[in-house]
């Protein structure tokens, strides 16, 4: 049980600084580092077995590109070509180079420099996919050609491994530090076999991935056993990852080929969520790893040196960054995200060191200097994150990450988002002959709705000047459909006070926000889940054998009960928010709504049975 | 006498489509002394607000339905309308006194031509014979049900000119219900009010 004691220490540390670093806005990423820190170099507390359980834990990253995999069809692989292979390729290249170059300058032998070059091209898919996924930027023109760099750098340490021992000075085997991919069932084997053998390879896990996986996911799926199904998506990464370091590929390739190939199946999402927590925790502790094999003794010994370096090569990434996305055109906040998100070197690094090492292609001191510079640039990586969303994000806002559309028509309607809710009143309103001008700020979205036939521009609704040129000053009517609380009531205020004669519909998340848009002038505001509940409601007491017209009779009961309140209960909210007294009246409202809906009142002639009520008996009238 | 308050509750589904409807119904919307409610518009899902009905019930002298006439009835709204409001102890029953005294009337355009509704034509009835369930609600409702104010063959009114002169017809009726000039006594002796607009109206016009 001698596994309690770490475990018990690792947990800690992670349970204690994430959900704080999280809430000082730090990101998960810096927590779990910082938590390393302490527990390592600070207290003292873990040592030397971090290395080892940094094996382990690099892991995870195999898992989060199976996860990565999973979320991308093979047609958008396909798509991705051109960023894949020029950005990414590119970017590998060049810095590879000019490091090199920068190594030689500074004195260095030209195979440590260009050994050198090539670890530190690379960045950290672990830090820079977490956090992206974590701030919602994945989908983001910045976000996406930064995956396109990450998966093309995972991509490149196949052939960096195959090329390091090239450079050794003296042909000397080192031994296998366990995570280097070297030592394969390949070697000895000629070089058109080996070839052969890994395209064999590859070509079973698609293959595999395409007819066999899913009929015995079927198959596993149909014993009802849930953790099974773990048990076997955990066991097809292992075994992936398995039958990639046999051939010498790398195996966060292979899950991520597997993961692709599974992205068009029915278990894509159990998948997903199956993996998910191993890769979360085992990519946290991975982190805490780095955070604690930091050398404080070599950092105070040499921390001119160091810094020098880390800054020096984080400088020099950024600005090869910068120019690589001008040269694609990211602009705006996307381009500050690429440029600033890629800057540091890798996890991949530490594996490619530890692989030059025993390869004999740099000896110890350099190597554990260069292991101090990638680890503080990762621990720096935060920071940058922060810079960009604290800082350049928000003076970017509005140019957001592509420059807004010309408008080249008005209509008397103006639209702003078009999600689903956007959507469907765009169709009612277009397909009835009126004319709007649609603004949305997802670039995916915009391309789609435009597939389908409708006229879409690309652009932050909040802008002013936008709403300006879509023709706000002309329009009768501006539907507010965003998907963003705050920047919905923001745009309802704008508009409202700007254009008073213009009839304003917005779109509310729940009922406090019905009175924040009312406040803001909102003319008619429809919560966006109300009515759709409310028929699920509806169906559910049809479902449970309710005669389908009565059940349509307590759902109207209900509707016109819930806006009763709605619009009794603003005057409490307008005066303290949700305070006792508002609570107060909802609780009342709440218990009348009972006596409403309750079977008595039906005896009663009351409110919702109300009407085709047969005359008593006995009136002698009737 | 005091002006009646009258109340103009009208039904047409398809109001955009509507040529003859819409004229009249022109002529009682703008009108002082009387209340216009458009029931498809005031109820689009049919959730009809029985309260607030009985309350404009309650508040007018004369109900006038203006529809056009659907299977010797009225439109599905207006049905729904009486199966709701017009509630026992309300309208009707031993306690059911709300309209007490008031009077009733419906302005109706037909599809068929008025020899239609004859024995012999092919709508067999005479309008009256058709709207008897009509009569009868108002009558157990302790209304005056008036005669009604009928467009025969609304679908040929314009271009037989017969549109125009049933609207003005239509806002003369109106007014004088307003004013109190319409002869009751002698109304209630003829079949139609249309066709006898200018011996029951009292006063110049």
């Amino acid at each position: 049980m001698e596994f309690l004691q770490p475990a018990f220490v690792f947990l800690t540390a992670a349970v204690l600084a994430v959900p704080i670093a999280k809430r000082l806005g730090l990101g998960s990423v810096l927590g779990y580092l910082i938590a390393g820190v302490i527990i390592g170099p600070v207290l003292g507390i873990v040592g030397a077995e971090s290395e080892d359980i940094k094996h382990f834990a690099e892991f995870g990253v195999v898992m989060m590109l199976f996860l990565v995999g999973l979320e991308l069809q093979p047609s958008m692989l396909w798509r991705m070509r051109a960023q894949l292979v020029g950005l990414g390729g590119m970017q590998v290249a060049v810095t590879a180079l000019l490091l090199a170059g920068g190594g030689m300058a500074l004195g260095v032998g030209w195979r440590i420099s260009l050994a050198t070059g090539i670890i530190l091209s690379l960045s950290s898919t672990a830090i820079v996919l977490q956090t992206l996924n974590e701030k919602g930027l994945m989908k983001t023109p910045g976000g996406k050609s930064s995956f396109s760099v990450l998966l093309c750098q995972d991509i490149a340490v196949i052939p960096m491994i195959a090329l390091l021992p090239l450079l050794a000075v003296a042909d000397a085997t080192g031994t296998d530090d366990g995570h280097g991919a070297h030592h394969s069932l390949l070697e000895g084997l000629p070089g058109y076999l080996q070839a052969l053998i890994i395209v064999g390879v590859i070509a079973a896990i698609i293959v595999g991935g395409h007819y066999l996986l899913r009929p015995a996911f079927r198959f596993i799926a149909s014993s009802r056993l849930r953790e099974i199904f773990t048990a076997a998506a955990l066991l097809l990464v292992i075994a992936i990852a398995l039958a990639m370091n046999l051939v010498g590929l790398s195996p966060a390739l292979g899950t991520f080929l597997a993961g692709v190939v599974l992205s068009s199946s029915e278990y894509r999402h159990e998948l997903e969520s199956d993996i998910d927590p191993f890769k979360g925790l085992l990519l946290g502790l991975f982190f805490i790893t780095v955070g604690a094999g930091i050398d404080f003794n070599l950092l105070f010994g040499k921390p001119a040196i160091i810094f020098g370096l880390t800054f020096g090569v984080m400088a020099v990434k950024f600005i090869i960054l910068a120019v690589l996305g001008k040269m694609f055109k990211l602009s705006g906040g996307d381009y500050w995200l690429f440029a600033l998100g890629l800057a540091q070197a890798g996890e991949f690094g530490f594996v490619l060191l530890g692989f030059a090492r025993t390869s004999a292609v740099m000896p110890a001191e350099p190597a554990a200097l260069l292991s101090l510079v990638v680890a503080l640039s990762m621990l720096l990586t935060p920071a940058l994150f922060i810079l960009h969303e604290k800082v350049i994000a928000p003076r970017m806002a509005g140019t957001g990450d592509r420059e807004a559309d010309v408008i080249d028509e008005t209509g008397s309607i103006v639209i702003a988002g078009i999600g689903r809710f956007g959507q469907i009143i765009n169709r009612i309103l277009t397909t009835n002959g009126f004319k709007s001008v649609v603004l949305d700020h997802d670039s995916d979205l915009i391309e789609m709705i435009r597939k389908v036939g409708y006229k879409t521009y690309y652009g932050d609704a909040t802008r002013p000047d936008l709403l300006h040129a879509a023709g706000i000053g002309e329009a009768k009517l501006f539907i507010a459909a965003l998907d963003d609380r705050e920047r919905q009531t923001q745009v309802v205020h704008h508009v409202a006070r700007e254009y008073p004669d213009c009839r304003i519909i917005a779109r509310a998340f729940d009922r406090h926000h019905v009175y924040e848009l009312q406040n803001a002038g909102a003319h008619e505001v429809v919560r966006e889940l109300f009515e759709s509940s409310l028929d699920a409601g509806r169906r559910a007491l049809v479902s449970l054998g309710m005669h389908p017209y009565h059940a349509e009779r307590k759902a109207q009961a209900f509707r016109k009960h819930d806006f009763k309140t709605l619009a009794a209960l603003k005057a409490a909210w307008d005066e303290a928010g949700a305070d006792h007294k508002y609570l107060d009246q909802t609780r009342d409202h709440a218990r009348e709504l009972e006596r409403v809906m309750s079977v008595e009142a039906e005896q009663h002639h009351d409110t919702t049975s109300r009407g085709w009520t047969p005359p008593p008996k006995g009136d002698a009238l009737v | 006498m005091t002006q009646r308050k009258i109340l103009v509750l009208f039904a047409h589904p398809q109001f955009s489509r509507s040529v003859a409807n819409a004229r009249i119904a022109r002529e009682a919307r703008d009108l002082d002394g009387v209340t216009f409610i458009d029931l498809y518009a005031a109820y689009p899902r049919f959730e009809i607000d029985v309260d607030l009905e009985q309350e404009r019930l309650k508040a007018h002298d004369l109900i006038l339905f203006q529809h056009p006439l659907y299977w010797y009835s009225t439109p599905s709204i207006m049905k729904e309308w009486q199966d709701l409001v017009l509630e026992y102890g309300f309208a009707y029953g031993a306690d059911g006194h709300a309209l007490d005294g008031k009077y009733f009337l419906n302005a109706i355009t037909t599809g068929g031509a008025e020899q239609a509704f004859t024995r012999r034509g092919y709508q067999h009835f005479h309008i009256r014979e058709l709207l008897t369930p009509l009569e009868q609600t108002a009558t157990l409702c302790r209304m005056h049900y008036l005669p009604p104010y009928v467009l025969y063959a609304a679908g040929h009114a314009v271009e037989e000119n017969r549109l125009e002169p049933h609207a003005e017809g239509y806002r003369r009726l109106l007014i004088a219900l307003r004013d109190n000039r319409l002869n009751i006594e002698a109304a209630m002796k003829v079949k139609t009010l249309n066709g006898h607009l200018d011996e029951l109206i009292e006063g110049a016009y």
